[in-house]
C-alpha cells in the first residue's frame, strides 16, 4: 500500500507530466488562457489517462511482451515494435468511446468538455504516460495509480498556469514578449518551482 | 520555382511552427539538453514530416473525411516506427537518451497540423516541400536551444570542450540551470522575443 501512495504522490508532484517532462505542452499553452476551460481540460485528461493506462498495460503484458503469447504456442514472438501504433489506437478509440458514453448518459459533462475530448487524442501526456509505463515496467496496480496521479498532476499544472495568465493580463509586458513569449517564461519559472519536489523520498 | 523556395523557407522565421503556430513544443523542450540529441531528433522529425505530408497528399482525393484522422494517425505512426527502429539500429546511445520522445513524434501536433492544414488541400510535391520546410523550422528552434544549453551547461559542443571547465583547471564555471529543463522554456521565450522584435507583425494583441 505504502508503495502505491508513494507512486501516487511522486507522479503528481515529483514527476509532473507537464512541468517535469514537458508532455502535453501544446494543449498546455493553448488552452490555459482561462481557468474555466483549464478545469474542463484537466478533468478530461484525468479520466482518459486513468482509463487508457491500465488498458494499455493489459495489452502490453498479455499480447505484445515477449513470451506473453506462450499459451497459444507463440512464446518466441516479440511484438513490442508494434507498441506505438497499438497505444495510439487504444487512446483514439477510448476517447471516442468515452465521448459517446458521456453524450448518452452524462450530457451535461459532455457539453462542458466540448472540444477538449477529441483534442486529448493528440495530447502527448496520454501517449507519454503509456510509454513511461512500458519503459518502467509497471504492473497493473501501479499503472492504475500512475494513470490517476499523472492525470491529476497535469490538471493541477494547467489550472495553476491559467490562474497566473489571468492575472498577467493586467501587467505591462514588453511588446515582443506578449502572449506566447511571456507564457513560456512563466512556465519556465513554474518548472523551477516544481523542481523543489525532486529528490523527495516517501 | 520561387514558390517552392518560399514554401521551404517561410516556416523558418516568418511562420515558425514553434514560435508562431504553437505546435510541437513538448519534444522541443525535452530533448534539447545536448546538441547531439537535438540533431538526431530534428532529422527524425524532418523525415516523418516530409513523408507524412507526401503520403497524405497522395491519398487526399480518395480519403473520406470522417476517418481521415485515423488514417493520418496510422501513416504517421508507421513512419515514426521506421524512424525509431533506424535510430535504434544506427545510434543506440542517442536512442536511449531520447527515451520516449521519439515515439512521441506521433502526437507531435506539428505533423498532424501540417497534414490537416496543408497536405489535404495541395498536390504531393508542394506538400513534401511544406513538410520539409516546417521540419527545418522546427529543427532551427531545437538546434538553437540545444546549442546554448550544451554550451552554457557543460561548456561543450557535441562532446568537444569549448569552454574549459573549472573542474578541469579551466576558467568556466558550468551553469547548472542550463542543463535543467526550465532553461529550455526561458530560452524559447527569449527566442520568440528576438523573432518578434525583428518581425513586429507577429506581435500578439492582448
Amino acid at each position: 500500500m505504502e508503495h502505491y501512495i508513494s507512486l501516487f504522490i511522486k507522479s503528481i508532484f515529483v514527476e509532473n507530466m507537464a512541468l517535469a517532462f514537458f508532455l502535453g505542452m501544446c494543449t498546455f499553452l493553448a488552452v490555459s488562457k482561462r481557468v474555466e476551460t483549464a478545469v474542463g481540460l484537466g478533468i478530461a485528461v484525468v479520466v482518459v489517462q486513468a482509463i487508457t493506462l491500465p488498458v494499455n498495460n493489459l495489452i502490453y503484458k498479455n499480447i505484445l511482451q515477449k513470451g506473453s503469447l506462450d499459451w497459444i504456442g507463440l512464446g518466441g514472438l516479440d511484438l513490442t515494435f508494434l507498441g506505438l501504433i497499438t497505444y495510439i489506437g487504444v487512446i483514439a478509440s477510448m476517447v471516442q468511446i468515452l465521448e459517446m458514453t458521456l453524450d448518452k448518459f452524462v450530457p451535461k459533462l459532455y457539453n462542458a468538455l466540448g472540444i477538449f475530448l477529441p483534442l486529448i487524442t493528440v495530447n502527448c501526456a496520454i501517449l507519454g504516460g503509456s510509454l513511461f509505463m512500458v519503459e518502467r515496467d509497471y504492473n497493473f496496480g501501479e499503472s492504475v495509480v500512475f494513470g490517476f496521479g499523472s492525470g491529476i498532476g497535469f490538471a493541477l499544472a494547467i489550472i495553476a498556469l491559467a490562474g497566473i495568465r489571468e492575472k498577467l493580463k493586467y501587467s505591462n509586458i514588453p511588446e515582443g514578449l506578449r502572449g506566447l513569449g511571456i507564457t513560456f517564461i512563466t512556465v519556465g519559472l513554474m518548472a523551477i518551482a516544481f523542481m523543489l519536489f525532486s529528490g523527495i523520498q516517501l | 520555382m520561387s514558390k517552392s523556395i518560399k514554401l521551404l523557407t517561410d516556416p523558418i522565421f516568418n511562420n515558425n511552427p514553434i514560435a508562431l503556430q504553437i505546435l510541437g513544443i513538448c519534444s522541443a523542450l525535452a530533448v534539447t539538453a545536448k546538441l547531439e540529441t537535438s540533431i538526431v531528433m530534428s532529422m527524425a522529425v524532418i523525415f516523418v514530416m516530409g513523408f507524412s505530408n507526401l503520403s497524405v497528399s497522395l491519398i487526399r482525393r480518395v480519403l473520406p473525411s470522417s476517418i481521415r484522422i485515423l488514417v493520418e494517425m496510422t501513416i504517421i505512426a508507421s513512419l515514426v516506427i521506421i524512424a525509431d527502429q533506424l535510430i535504434k539500429a544506427f545510434a543506440f546511445d542517442v536512442s536511449k537518451q531520447l527515451s520516449v520522445y521519439v515515439g512521441l513524434i506521433i502526437t507531435n501536433c506539428i505533423i498532424m497540423g501540417r497534414a490537416e492544414a496543408f497536405a489535404l488541400k495541395n498536390a504531393p510535391i508542394p506538400s513534401l516541400i511544406d513538410g520539409l520546410g516546417n521540419g527545418i523550422g522546427y529543427s532551427f528552434v531545437l538546434l538553437f536551444v540545444g546549442f546554448f544549453r550544451e554550451l552554457f551547461g557543460a561548456g561543450k559542443l557535441l562532446g568537444y570542450s569549448i569552454f574549459t571547465l573549472n573542474t578541469d583547471g579551466g576558467w568556466y564555471i558550468a551553469n547548472g540551470l542550463a542543463v535543467l529543463s526550465p532553461s529550455a522554456f526561458i530560452l524559447i521565450g527569449l527566442l520568440i522575443w528576438m523573432i518578434r522584435a525583428w518581425k513586429p507583425e507577429q506581435v500578439e494583441e492582448e
